[in-house]
């Protein structure tokens, strides 16, 4: 029964992972850049969910519906006017440049809200719990699963399903001949970019409610969403939440044989990956 | 009367590489004209840069006496100067019907021009719908890029390289399809190496060789050992 249950806690941490993710996978599916500044995204999200919180009094889940169209605007912003510039056929530019950023934004927090742990709190539901015969789970992991689980429905129908996520795949094959199309490249990467900022906030309110947060916690956040996209493969959505699960059962896991050994054995399972398939368990495109 | 394009002396680059010297051509309103000439002779290069995939100075290309040179590719579509690029460049990504609905992504008029009305053209597409772009055989890629570039309902439809690569036969079918649309009423320039090809189809032809107008006029007022000449320069004439 208890290794039951620690494969279920690993599955709903999982969820928490593939939330990380799955914006960092948008991102990288559409326009091949990888956005070293993700993690810092979701911490700056996280501080920004807990400023409207204590300033009006809000339900964080309220709270992160107001945040969501903010960052949207800002994750818009940042692609339009900065990271377009330093898109090209050198991979090095976008990696610089969102490498500094990440320096920047966690300094800027840290001026901004010391370095203090955070938490951000979610009321009884943070000690809710539901019975599955035996295996208790908690309200918030379930919720923040199902969330994970949403948000990329909701994705594959937005990329597969409407005249933006044509426009999304077209620009991504091909942008010079997308161009031909009437698609303007450098609006569908902020918009993509502008997405990936309110799954960021999603991410940021479990982040947040579950677990203490502080201005430089992002590149943990960062290193557990590639490794979910790695494992996953890239480009597929539906293998970014596998290998969110495949990081959260290794973790959950390793913890359970040895609390000392829960973040080692998910980077573990990571390598574990890349060893017998290189190009992650779910790649979709040949590139 | 106003042309629907004039180019004026038009230069094209690729970095310190001069494509294009000069090139002055017209085209009017219903009309058909096509551009032929040897691998390397600047055709593509014309047509890229009437389409915005390269930038000229603004006053090299005039569009119903506006200048368009400097404007990029999804303005000039949303002027309705659509091209069909050489090599189709379809997206893979894309089945056969989502690259045709992408086509009309920057520019969505009232025209004679709908998924339907492309199916009717083209029913092969319809059959195969939903399979991956590329799975097509070349002539069905072919009249998938053809069909793309119609969705957006242009006054002006750009053509290059239609035939590159095609059996015989099939490059019949997709021509047999142009009379169709040219009764909508569309201006077609076509870019073509298959002279006897471009001067059936063509009200008027020009010739380009080495970046340069070399010959233009209508095809009955052509003489054979001119085209010649025009197309593959004085010298190799002789060796024909």
């Amino acid at each position: 029964m208890s290794f039951i249950d620690t494969l279920l806690q690993g599955v709903l941490l999982g969820g928490l992972y593939a939330l990380f993710a799955a914006g960092l996978s948008l991102v990288f599916g559409i326009m091949r850049l990888v956005n070293l500044t993700h993690g810092d995204l979701i911490v700056l999200a996280a501080f920004l969910i807990l400023l409207i919180v204590s300033t009006f009094g809000l339900d964080p889940f309220l709270a992160a519906v107001i945040a969501a169209p903010l960052m949207f605007g800002i994750g818009w912003l940042l692609q339009y006017h900065l990271l377009n510039r330093t898109l090209g056929k050198d991979i090095l530019p976008p990696l610089l440049v969102t490498f500094g950023l990440s320096i920047v934004i966690q300094n800027g927090l840290l001026e901004g809200f010391t370095a203090d742990s955070r938490r951000i709190s979610a009321g009884a539901l943070e000690t809710a719990s539901v019975n599955f015969g035996g295996i208790n789970a908690g309200v918030m992991p379930l919720v923040t699963f199902a969330s994970a689980v949403l948000v990329i429905v909701a994705l594959n129908q937005l990329i597969y399903r409407t005249a933006l996520g044509r426009a999304f795949r077209a620009t991504s094959d091909d942008v010079v001949t997308a161009s031909l199309m009437g698609i303007r490249p450098n609006s569908i990467f902020a918009i993509a970019t502008g997405l990936a900022m309110m799954i960021v906030t999603v991410a940021a309110l479990y982040l947040g409610t579950r677990a203490n947060f502080d201005p430089t916690a992002g590149p943990t956040r960062l290193i557990y969403a590639f490794e979910a996209v790695i494992i996953g493969g890239l480009g597929s959505l539906w293998g970014t939440l596998a290998g969110g699960i495949i990081l959260g059962v290794a973790q959950t896991v390793g913890a359970a044989i040895n609390p000392e050994w829960q973040i080692l054995a998910g980077h573990i399972a990571f390598l574990l990956v890349l060893l017998l398939r290189p190009r992650g368990l779910f790649p979709r495109a040949v590139d | 009367m106003r042309s629907l394009i004039e180019t004026h002396g038009l230069t094209a680059f690729y970095g310190d590489f001069q494509a294009v010297f000069g090139v002055d051509i017209r085209l009017d309103a219903g009309e058909t004209i096509a551009v032929i000439g040897a691998n390397g002779a600047g055709k593509s290069t014309l047509m890229r840069s009437i389409s915005g995939v390269i930038a000229n100075r603004p006053e090299m290309i005039l569009h119903r006496g506006e200048p368009i040179g400097a404007l990029a590719a999804p303005d000039v579509v949303r002027r309705g100067i659509a091209l069909v690029p050489e090599g189709r460049k379809l997206f893979p990504s894309l089945t056969v019907e989502e690259n045709l609905q992408v086509g009309a992504y920057g520019r969505k008029v009232d025209g004679p021009w709908t998924l339907e009305t492309i199916y009717g053209l083209f029913p092969i597409l319809k059959e195969r719908r939903r399979n991956p772009a590329t799975a097509l055989s070349g002539g069905q890629q072919q009249m998938v890029a053809i069909g793309r570039a119609l969705m957006s309902n242009p006054d002006i439809l750009l053509c290059d390289e239609l035939s590159l690569g095609l059996a015989p036969v099939i490059i019949k079918d997709i021509y047999a399809a142009f009379s169709k649309i040219r009764a909508t009423g569309a201006a077609i320039v076509i870019v073509e190496q298959d002279i006897a090809q471009a001067l059936k189809v063509a009200d008027r032809v020009y010739c380009m060789m080495e970046g340069r107008i070399t010959l233009s006029g209508r095809p009955a007022e052509l003489d054979r050992a001119d085209i010649h000449a025009a197309y593959f320069g004085a010298e190799t004439h002789e060796l024909h």
